[in-house]
This record gives structure tokens, sequence and C-alpha cells, in this order.
């Protein structure tokens, strides 16, 4: 595998954006039959990188090659038909279209101008039997999970003769059994001689199917390691560029006791919240202090109860309860009068304002409810942006950059510093931890803690168990469309009962297939 | 990269520097055509000349164009701007007309509310269609777009209305301090949107309304109220233009009033800078963008370009100045000069575009 010549090799790579050096002096090289991961903080430059290889950015400096020759692509199609082909983190494909569409979208079989669509939905089936995908090619792609919509990326992908497969955080939403499905086909795909590049953020899959791993830092590169090398511990703190010890620091961190948080009025507390094809009603209570989980697998409806509770969804009936008071939830603002407030999963289209500053993007939920007449003075403005910005270590540190250049994980601490400014009583979180590094993840999971240490009550939304075991003093498990379970997090409180509970009682279609 | 160039950079980088490049442009080409063009000279303590009759021709342009720059703004559109101009002259002319005293300042000012009220009120009829029933902001506004036009006629009741007001005539035709009154109106309605958006928070939650409606939803703002001032806001400039053009003429033509006015406000926006798609608004770029198309509208009087190819020769010039702007368009000729030869398979092939 080593012996042979790399396919792909990129050196001196370096790229700078107004405000932001994103690479300087990278060197990367692929070679047949691989799966290299490339690893890195939130920041850290991987998606520039891959990005730069694709043609989507121009380099600054630097040289590509492609099987020995010099390459300068002007964008992925080119890319892609040069062999070098990419599945982007976000899902770059059409919902409103078929399946079969969205595969050879741009190269459909043609005779005579019109479309083959016959050939075309034969090919695509043939293509997706190859991945032991069952579809039905002529439904919409958007009647398909999200899971399912990645493998069609994926397949649209390897149609294409490709030699370079680039899989850019491929599993940050599927759960354990997808994920599985989706390394058997990169297995498959390995073995045929493609090189496979794979950025994603959980370790344990990295030393599952990793062969050589590239580690970045802050736009530079770190080195190139052979997986079984590199022992876990060492690539983290290559990583984050420290020693490790803040990281397990949350798990000493002393719970208080549930029983003493819950008496007194809870601060908010719902009965009957529920939603026709969203969520079945249910009830929960979060007192002032509180971390409240929110566990269940993708699609449980762990969003919904989220959107329910900040009004961003109406409530099809029942009441809530604000410090004892009746109240109601029916819209954002609404929300947010009451000192709610609410980080979206889906940071690009529910979060972020892309076209707008880190301050603006900052200080937007603070604006809304003082309304417009009464805009936040210039210099209350700064104070409060750099104060996040040092708080919550966001790079690059310019409060004027558009936050479209800020990497993902620093999108997300934006969000983080938009609702912290507004000071809410109940901060709700979908997510948080999402396709970010480990050392922003710790961060975040920190202040977690340190804000319900102040009493804020926050909702913790998460797939990652033992997350949601580490922060809450209660969990609340979601399992197809319904809460089943409160349970409060004692000692005898694991992952595996949080996982019983999910499965128990669920007979599902699925197990007799 | 020495410093003259990276201050070369700087300077083109400016997002009013390929607007204003084109102005210039524009204005020495006048120049070379014809000498005297920029000469302006005093007569009856009033300065005449080319650049002063396309300063008070475009008042009504900048009026129009810095209402459709909020709605753009928005990530809507408004095309009944040309109506409503139609009907506040209509409203106003008519109004004067009835009246023994045409030259009463009450009377006027009198006509001037009336007809602005009733811009206001048609400006909420779009603000509710599109912020409160959601139709979508095209459909929304052509229909006053569409009915308007019959609205004027029916004030006029079919007829031109010809008046004989001075005051009313001083809002097209005056001078203060050696100056056409129009240039201060438009100056005056500048600064005020300018200060109505920057000092108060609306401009930045226009933009983040246009920019991620559903993301500003949920971080609170209520972005119907804002869409519907926005469109208000608009109606109401359309209005203060519509008293111009009138007054230029002391007519009232229900037709012919601010006819195809929202087509070139839109363009004036958009050679500013400011995105269709919504988000970043840019003021000062607007107003560069409406004389740019006054001047155009000037070149093809000066340079007896007859009527028939007239509009060719502004479509010919539109498309230069956007394909100027076009950050895309730009990068493929800087790259070609920067790379020599890029690998030959590959050069020819447009760039992709990828959704940011």
């Amino acid at each position: 595998m080593t012996d042979s010549r790399p396919v792909l090799t990129m050196t001196g790579i370096s790229k700078s954006f107004p405000g932001v050096r994103a690479l300087h002096d990278v060197n990367f090289r692929l070679f047949p039959g691989e799966v290299h991961a490339l690893m890195g903080e939130n920041g850290a430059g991987k998606s520039t990188l891959i990005k730069v290889l694709t043609g989507v950015y121009d380099t600054d400096a630097g040289a590509i090659t492609l099987e020995g020759d010099p390459v300068s692509f002007t964008g992925p199609m080119q890319a892609t038909a040069a062999g070098v082909s990419t599945v982007f983190q976000e899902v770059n494909l059409c919902t409103n279209l078929s399946v079969a569409e969205n595969i050879f979208i741009g190269r459909e079989s043609r005779r005579l101008g019109a479309v083959r669509w016959g050939e075309v939905r034969r090919r695509a089936r043939a293509l997706l039997a190859r991945l032991d995908l069952d579809l039905d090619v002529s439904a919409p792609l958007g009647s398909y999970s999200l899971a399912i919509q990645q493998m069609v990326a994926i397949a649209r992908a390897i149609d294409i003769k490709a030699r370079v497969l680039i899989l850019d955080e491929p599993t940050s939403s599927l759960d354990a059994g997808e994920v599985a499905q989706l390394f058997r086909i990169m297995r498959q795909l390995r073995d045929e001689g493609i090189a496979i590049l794979f950025v994603t953020h959980f370790l344990d899959q990295v030393y599952e199917i990793a062969d050589r791993i590239t580690v970045l830092r802050n736009g530079g590169l770190v080195g190139e390691y052979l997986t079984t090398e590199l022992p876990q511990l060492s690539l983290v703190e290559k990583m984050i560029g420290k020693e490790l010890d803040a990281l397990e620091g949350i798990e000493e961190h002393s719970r208080r006791d549930l029983a003493a948080l819950e008496e007194g009025t809870p601060l908010v507390a719902v009965s009957n919240f529920g939603r026709a094809g969203a969520v079945e009603p249910f009830s929960l209570t979060i007192h002032a202090g509180e971390v409240v989980g929110l566990a269940g697998l993708l699609g449980s409806g762990r969003t919904e109860v989220a959107r329910l509770l900040f009004g961003a969804d109406r409530t099809d009936g029942g009441q809530v309860a604000i410090d004892g008071t009746a109240s109601s939830l029916r819209t954002p603002a609404q929300a947010i009068d009451h000192g709610v407030g609410f980080c979206s999963e889906n940071r690009r289209a529910e979060g972020i304002v892309a076209d707008l500053s880190v301050r603006e993007n900052m200080i937007l939920a603070m604006q809304a409810a003082r309304g417009w007449l009464r805009p936040i003075p210039r210099r209350r403005q700064d104070e409060l942006v750099d104060r996040y910005v040092k708080a919550l270590n966001i790079r690059p540190a310019d409060p004027e950059v558009p936050v479209r250049n800020l990497s993902g994980g620093n999108q997300q601490k934006v969000l983080l510093a938009r609702w912290l400014i507004t000071e809410p009583r109940l901060l709700i979180l979908d997510e948080p931890t999402r396709g970010i590094d480990i050392g922003a993840k710790t961060e975040i999971q920190k202040l977690v803690t340190q804000l319900s240490d102040g009493g804020m009550a926050v909702l913790f939304i998460s797939a990652e168990l033992e997350e949601v075991l580490r922060l809450s003093h209660k969990v609340a498990v979601m399992r197809d469309r319904q809460m089943v379970a409160q349970l409060a997090n004692d000692d005898s409180l694991d992952a595996d009962r949080i996982m019983q509970t999910i499965a128990s009682g669920s007979h599902r279609e699925e197990a007799d297939r | 990269m020495n410093a003259t160039m990276s201050r070369y950079r700087t300077m083109t980088g400016h997002r009013l520097f390929w607007p204003a490049a084109v102005l210039f442009v524009m204005l020495a080409a006048n120049t070379i055509y014809r000498p005297g063009f920029l000469s302006i000279e005093l007569k009856d303590g009033h300065l005449y000349g080319s650049p002063i009759d396309i300063l008070r021709l475009s008042a009504p342009l900048i009026l129009v164009a810095l209402g459709m720059t909020l709605v753009i703004s928005t990530g809507g559109i408004d095309l009944s701007v040309g109506s409503v101009c139609a009907i506040s002259g209509a409203i106003a002319c008519m109004y004067i007309s009835k009246q023994s005293d045409q030259n009463s300042l009450v009377v006027v000012l009198t006509a001037l509310a009336m007809a602005l009220g009733v811009a206001l009120v048609l400006g909420a009829w779009n603000g509710v269609l599109v912020a409160v029933i959601g139709i979508q902001p095209i459909i929304a506004t052509l229909i006053l777009m569409v009915a308007g036009r019959g609205l004027a006629q029916l004030i006029t009741q079919g007829q031109i209305i010809t008046i004989n007001s001075e005051p009313f005539r001083a809002i097209g035709l005056g001078h203060l301090l050696t100056l056409p009154l129009a240039i201060f109106i438009a100056l005056a309605a500048a600064l005020l949107v300018a200060a109505f958006t920057r000092r108060t928070a609306l401009g930045m939650i226009v933009e983040s309304v246009g920019g991620n409606a559903e993301a500003s939803r949920l971080a609170g703002i209520r972005s119907g109220r804002v869409i519907f001032l926005a469109y208000v806001l608009s109606a109401a400039c359309a209005a203060i233009a519509g008293f111009m053009m009138t007054a230029n003429v002391s007519s009232a033509d229900g037709n012919a009033v601010g006819l195809w006015v929202e087509l070139d406000a839109i363009l004036a926006v958009v050679i500013g800078g400011t995105s269709l798609a919504g988000g970043r608004f840019f003021l000062s770029g607007t107003i560069i963008g409406a004389l740019i198309i006054q001047t155009l509208t000037t070149t093809v009087y000066a340079m007896d370009i007859s009527p028939q190819t007239s509009l060719l020769f502004k479509a010919v010039v539109v498309i230069a100045v956007c394909l100027i702007q076009a950050p895309a368009f730009r990068a493929r000729f800087s790259r070609r000069r920067r790379n020599a030869p890029p690998p030959a398979t590959i050069a020819d092939k447009p760039k992709e575009q990828v959704p940011a």
C-alpha cells in the first residue's frame, strides 16, 4: 500500500481570506487504496484544504498533482471529471428532484438531446444496489432521511469513475447502523483501489477505518502518521496542541442533588404539549439551575420538543406555566420575552445570518428583543462582543469579519454568544457539539456546567449519550416521537439503561424485514 | 507585491469603486464628445449646465430607488412604485386644480398631505399582502402596478390635469441657493433614510431578515413588521418622486407619470451593490446607480443617438456595468492575466457555482 506512488499530492498550499490565514504551507498526500483521515480542530483548515483541492477556492501558493500531473481545478465539477469526487459536509442535492435525477443530474444519458429516463433509472438502481440500498429511484429525494440522502450523494460521487473520493464529515448526521453501512461501502471502495479522504470528528471512527492520519492545527501541518503508530491520546494532543488534563475535569464536577433542585416552583412547566405529525403530547418541568438532557435516536422527536418549547412551531394544545403563572409560548419572540433561548441544530439554515458580521450576529437576539427603535449603543455592543469572543475563544477574534468566513465550530460559538448575551433563564441547546472538534466540545460542556451553576436552566439535546449523562441532572428519553421516560441522573443511571429505555417496548417493523 | 499594488487592491476592492468608476468614465466620455459638457454657468442667480441637469433629473429616481433599496434588502421587490408616483401626482394636481387660488401655499401643502396619505395606505396594502398574507412580493406588488394605473386614470377621469400653481411647480423646478430645489429634496430624503436605518437598528434587522428569514425569526425578530415598514417607506418615497415628476410639467397624466421607473429603480439598486436576493444594502451605492442611469439617458440625448436605438444603447451599457461589477467575471479576467497558460483542458469551462 505505502510503496506505491501517491495518487494525489498537495505541496506548500497556502490560502488566506480577508482577516483569516486559513492555510499556510500545508503538504498532503493520498495513496491509492487507503482511507486517509484528515484531522484537526474547528478552524484548523480541513474544509479549506478540501475546497482548495477541488477548486472551490484558488490557492495563494502551492501545487497540486494528480497521478504525477500538475492540476488546478476551477471547480468541483471539473475535479469530479478528473476523478476527484467530493461529498460535502452539507448534502448538496436537490430534495425536490427524484433519487435518479439527483445521481445523474448534469450528465444524464441522452439520445438526440432527449434524456433517456429509462436508462437513467436503470443505472441509478444498479448503482444503489452496489451500495446495498433498495430505494424507489423515482421518488423525490426529500422523502428519504438525511442519512439516505448522504448515501445517495456518495452514489453520485462514485459513479464517475472516481480515483479519489473525499468525504467531508459524512457521519455527523448518521446513527450507528448507518455509519456501519457507510464504512462497509468505504472498505469496498478502498479495496477497489480508490483513495478515500475522510474528515470526521469521531475519534473512534478514525481508528476503526483509517489507515493513515494527517493532522492540521491552526492552518498549519502538524504531521502525517500511520493510524497503528499513533495512540488516540497523542492524536488528540496533536490536534489541540496541549496536554489533555482539562478534558476529564467535568466528570469530577459535583452534581447537585436533583431533589434539591426540583424544590419550589418550576421555571417552565409544560403539560400536553404536542404537534400532530411531529411529536406526541408530552409534559416536562424544568427548574432554575437544572440541566435536562434529551436523549433519543435521530428523528425520535428531540428537535421537535425543543421547537415547541421555543415557539418555533406551535403546539396543538396543552398548557404552559412560567414561574407558576399560566402563559403561552406561541412565537419565538414570545419565548424570548420569557427568557428562553434556542440554539438550533441546523446552524446554517436556522442559526447564523451569513452576510452579517460576527458582531451583528451576536447582538441580533438582544436587539430583536429591544426592538429596532432602541439600538444597542455601539460601545455596549463592542463590550459584549469582546467579552464573548474572549470567553468562548472565538477565532478569528475580529468581530467585523462576516460570519460566513468562520469555521463551523466558531459559528456555533457565535450562536451560543448570541443567546448568552440575552441572559436567558432557559437555554435550549440542540446538538451544540455536533460536528465540532473535541477542544470546542469540552469548552461548550464546561460552559453548560458553569451556566447551570449560575442558576440558568438548560435543555441539552445530544445524540451522544455519554455527553448527556455527563451534564444532565435529569434525562428525558424520546422514542418514536414520544417522550417515554424521565430518569433522574443518579448513580444507577448509565448509558446502557438509557439505551434500554430507547429500545424497550419497540416492536418496529424493521425487525421483521 | 509592492505598496502601490496593495493600495490599488484596497481601492478597487471597495464596494463603491466600480459604480463610481463607471460614472466617471461616462462623464469623461461626454466631456470628450462635447468639451463644454462639464461647464456650469450662473444665470439670474441660478446655476445651469449638464451636471446640474443630471442631478436635478435624477432626483425622482434617487427617491424611488432609496425606498426600493430597503424593500430589496428584505428579499422583496416593489413593482408598484411607478403607479404610486402616478396616483400621488394625480391626487395632488386634481386637488389643486379644483381650488380657486392655486398659488396658495396652504392649498399645495394640503394637496401634498392628502396624496402622501393615500400613498402610505397603498404602501400598507403592499405590506399587508407580503408580510401578513404572505403573497410573493413580485405578485403582490404587480397587483398595484397594474391596478394603480387604472386608479390614477380614475382620479384624473382619463384627462391630463394641468395646473398653474407656482408653489407646486417649485418642487420640480424651483431653486434654493442657486441650485434646483429637487436636489435638496433628494439629498434630504437620502439623509433621512440613512438616519432612519443606520441610527436605529432597522438597517441591521432588515439585512438580517433579507439574509436569512428563518434564522431571524428564531432570533426573535418579528420580521412581518419590518417588511411592512419597508413597503410603506417605499410608497412614501415614490409619492414624493411623483410630486416632482408632475411638478416638472405642471400636469398629471395617469398614463405617463413614473412609467417604468420601477425598472430603473431596481437597476439603480443592483448597480449600487445591493443583491436582489436580499441582505446587505448600500444607500450610497444606490444613489450612484441612479446617477449612472440618468447620465446614461442624458448621454443618449446629447450624442444624438436616434430614439429607435437609444434603448438598445442603454441596455448594452447596463450589461457592461453589471459585468464589470460581478466578482466572478472580474476573477476570470484577472486569473487569465495572472496565471500564464492554465492546463489546457480546464481553461475554458465556466466556473461552477457552489452554493455558499
